[in-house]
């Protein structure tokens, strides 16, 4: 289904791959250290949890709101998991696995609240759901006392530990995951909605869609993402900490509109932000891999959002841009 | 001293504009009357320069000019007055009087604002209006807003050299009764001043206020007669005039409805400020069509039967069922179909694609546990493109591409394959050429064929006449009068019009 997948023109359609490969072969030939398995495994690590983080957005973003509460929420998500897997047990063994299903609840509760303040009290998305951040990570501050929680049980660590192919199964079930928010995206009413909110409120709302219950319902989706983003960022490192949600805000949003999702919503979708993604981290491997300095890292990819929503989108059709 | 010459206005596909003649002098109050779609919005907006005329002339003082935007032509005296109200509501009088040209109160970057207001009193006691410069717009009347536009566009007196020219784009149409008196009191006054050109839908008032009036139809300036020896029913024949082809709106297909059926019914159906105490039915198979001028409360109508605004008084009954809980959603269960006016902005959703854009309004018919059924979709969308003719490459295709007659047929694609059979018609042909136009007359009467109900408003009287079985005629929110047309005992153009205006 190219066509659900890739919205646009053919060429700002494909521009971000082909950014993609150009980075590949550029950083290759720069050093041919970057061109290897091993590299490109520690890649894979190193984009599995903004990959699910920028997933959940981009179904936001697709709507036409923007949700900056991720990194709260992935706080959240992380402590709770961390809290009740330790309570019960600590193994995936034992009853600790309830913890997973726990984790994913918790990050659909914190979307429903975001997205119940954003539809409810009609506070536009972006204050709402930078608020609810704040608040989230208030919340994980306050569950922890700022202490790290470290989760340390050899099963739950496979996920990073374990490989196949190459690559840890993290990268793997990220993917089986990434599959699924496929799914939602072009098979489901819920995400055909997505797309009807985003490129035409008002028509979807005249074609009796009950727009605010798609919104909310997008929120909750979202942080579901958030939270098995928490659960790989955890298997990662082995400690849950209101700091494991640093940085996520910026990562995905960048990923997403570097993917060429346009920020007013209708277009892009899960594929595109995969490309985003891997463009964000190839370059940020490819930099370290050279040897540039963490600051330089940081420009550059400011820069990059700009440049791509230059190349990616068609802003001669927007009147206003605010 | 501004005069048009044979000009003209080309869109893709249209000649907007025909060989234009036109003239006003000094101190002169012109009328500029037509129905919809003939051509006087064009010919304002090659005037006050929001158009490039592309053939002919346009003078002013007897030299040729051409305005490239609306600003060039404020420096040749020549202002506009806006029928929606051009005025940002967030801004005070005074800034909103001098926008854009508040260069002269700057000093060193600074905005003197006494400077300002004192110039915006001055500019306000031309046209009689005592309030406060610096209050906030929003909290004015619309009557007073009406003349903070005309105190705007004033301040060219002083900032051009050469006279005038203003128009008024339907001025009154907002206004009171007594507002309008003293607003054409004020118009009459300000000839020392200004020459203004005076559109409106209401010919009683044009005939009033004016010396002369341009008819116009169709592009063409038709008639021009001096108002005091014209009367409003010569002009309304100007307006209209035309045979109507009977066959153009498929008059032979028209079949009686089932008055046993009742799809909608009103009850003295009262939204404040819109319409009050509208009564009718539509049944089975009839096109039951509102006529009336902008504003006369049809679209509020149209919009409260699909659940969009609620009653404030009254009932509204859906197949025998009274409405309670006003929703777009609860309406398109119960069988509710609604085709607006701006197909780009309300109709089709440009990103996506033919299939999805049909089954947009029934999703639930093609999916099971929120899971879509895209072959299902793909299909239904395949049997319309083939039987409403829908030129696209594929149901993949992008409906931002199409062509907007055939956006049109999705629409009512969308709708007609959900199973709707109360259809709100809104304008359906506005904007196509005559081909895709004959489409929907024909879409139209297949509808009725197979039971669905239609509520039309009309882009012309010809098209309401030719399309309905019933027509009301609405005013000021009230149904003036029934029509039943019935094939073979159609109204005439001019029993219409007598009520409208």
């Amino acid at each position: 289904m190219p066509n659900l997948s890739f919205r646009g023109g053919d060429l700002q359609r494909w521009a971000p791959l082909l950014v993609l490969v150009a980075l590949v072969v550029f950083f290759s030939m720069v050093n041919p250290n970057f061109f290897s398995l091993k590299n490109f495994a520690r890649i894979g690590i190193s984009a599995t949890p903004p990959l699910m983080i920028a997933v959940g957005a981009t179904f936001i973003i697709i709507m036409g709101s923007i949700d900056l509460s991720m990194e709260g929420a992935v706080a959240v998500c992380a402590v709770v998991f961390a809290s009740i897997f330790m309570a019960l047990g600590g193994t995936l063994g034992g009853w600790g696995w309830l913890a997973l299903p726990a984790c994913l609840l918790v990050g659909a509760a914190c979307g429903l609240v975001t997205g119940a303040v954003h539809v409810g009290l009609r506070i536009p998305s972006f204050m709402a759901s930078l608020s609810m951040g704040f608040v989230g990570i208030g919340l994980s501050l306050m569950m922890t006392g700022g202490d790290r929680i470290r989760v340390e049980d050899p099963l739950f660590r496979s996920l990073l530990t374990q490989r196949f192919l190459g690559f840890p199964l993290m990268v793997h079930v990220a993917f089986v995951v990434l599959l699924f928010a496929w799914f939602i995206q072009s098979k489901t009413t819920l995400g055909r909605n997505f797309y009807a909110v985003g490129g035409g409120e008002d028509l979807a709302h005249a074609s009796g869609l009950n727009v605010r219950r798609v919104r909310i319902a997008g929120f909750a989706l979202a942080g579901v993402f958030y939270a098995f983003g928490a659960l790989f960022a955890v298997a990662q490192l082995g400690i849950a900490e209101t700091a494991t949600g640093y940085n996520f805000m910026f990562v995905s949003i960048t990923s997403i509109v570097v993917g060429g999702t346009a920020l007013w919503g209708g277009s892009g979708g899960v594929w595109n932000t995969l490309v985003g993604v891997l463009i964000v981290n190839v370059i940020n491997n490819g930099m370290i891999v050279m040897g540039l300095p963490r600051y330089v890292q940081d420009g550059v990819l400011g820069l990059l959002v700009i440049i791509a929503v230059v190349l990616s989108t068609d802003r001669k059709s927007l009147a206003f841009v605010k | 001293m501004f005069e048009l010459r044979k000009v003209e206005k080309r869109f893709p596909n249209v000649r907007a504009l025909k060989a234009i003649d036109f003239e006003i002098r000094q101190g002169e109050i012109v009328g500029l009357v037509g129905e919809n779609g003939a051509g006087k919005s064009t010919l304002m907006k090659v005037i006050y320069g929001a158009y490039q005329h592309d053939g002919g002339e346009v003078l002013k003082d007897g030299i040729p000019v051409r305005f490239e935007n609306p600003r060039q032509a404020m420096q040749k005296g020549i202002g506009m007055v806006f029928q929606e109200q051009s005025l940002i509501p967030n801004l005070s009088v005074m800034e909103n009087i001098f926008l854009g040209f508040e260069q002269q109160f700057v000093k060193l970057g600074v905005v003197n604002w006494k400077k300002m207001a004192a110039a915006a009193r001055f500019q306000l006691a031309k046209v009689k209006l005592d309030i406060d410069p610096r209050i906030i717009t929003a909290k004015l009347s619309f009557a007073q807003r009406q003349l903070v536009e005309l105190a705007k566009v004033l301040t060219l007196e002083e900032r051009v050299d050469g006279d005038l020219v203003i128009l008024l784009d339907e001025p009154t149409s907002v206004l009171a009764k007594e507002e309008v008196e003293l607003l054409f009191k004020l118009v009459r006054e300000l000839r020392s001043r200004a020459a203004f050109i005076f559109v409106s839908h209401r010919l009683d008032e044009v005939l009033e206020l004016t010396d002369r009036v341009y008819v116009m139809k169709d592009g063409e300036v038709v008639d021009h007669v001096v108002s005091a020896e014209a009367s409003a029913e010569s002009i309304q024949r100007k307006m209209v005039g035309r045979d109507i082809n009977k066959e153009y709106y498929r008059e032979e297909k028209q079949l009686p409805y089932d008055a046993s059926r009742v799809l909608v019914e009103l009850r003295n159906a009262t939204v404040p400020g819109q319409y009050s105490n509208v009564s009718f039915q539509l049944h089975a198979g009839e096109v039951l069509t509102l006529v009336g001028t902008e504003g006369s409360g049809r679209e509020a109508i149209l919009r409260t039967i699909f659940g969009l605004q609620k009653l404030v008084l009254g009932d509204l009954a859906v197949k025998g069922r009274k409405v309670e809980s006003f929703s777009a959603e609860a309406s398109v269960a119960s069988g509710v179909g609604y085709i607006p006016r701006e197909r780009k902005v309300e109709g089709i959703v440009a990103g996506m694609n033919v299939y999805e854009n049909i089954t947009l309004s029934q999703m639930g018919n093609y999916s099971r546990f929120g899971f879509l059924r895209i072959g299902d979709e793909k299909a239904t969308a395949k049997d319309w493109i083939a039987k409403l003719s829908i030129k696209a490459s594929s149901e993949m295709a992008d409906c931002g591409n199409l062509s907007g007659g055939n956006q049109q047929k999705v629409v009512l694609a969308k709708w007609r394959s959900g199973g709707s059979d109360i259809i709100l018609l809104d304008h359906p042909t506005r904007g196509l050429d005559i081909g895709a136009k004959e489409d929907v007359y024909e879409m139209v009467r297949a509808m009725n064929a197979d039971g669905a109900g239609i509520v039309l408003i009309a882009d012309t009287l010809e098209e309401a006449i030719g399309l309905s079985h019933t027509i009301l005629v609405v005013k000021d929110g009230a149904i003036q009068k029934r029509f039943d047309c019935s094939a073979g005992t159609k109204p005439s153009l001019f029993d219409l019009v007598h009520y409208m205006i």
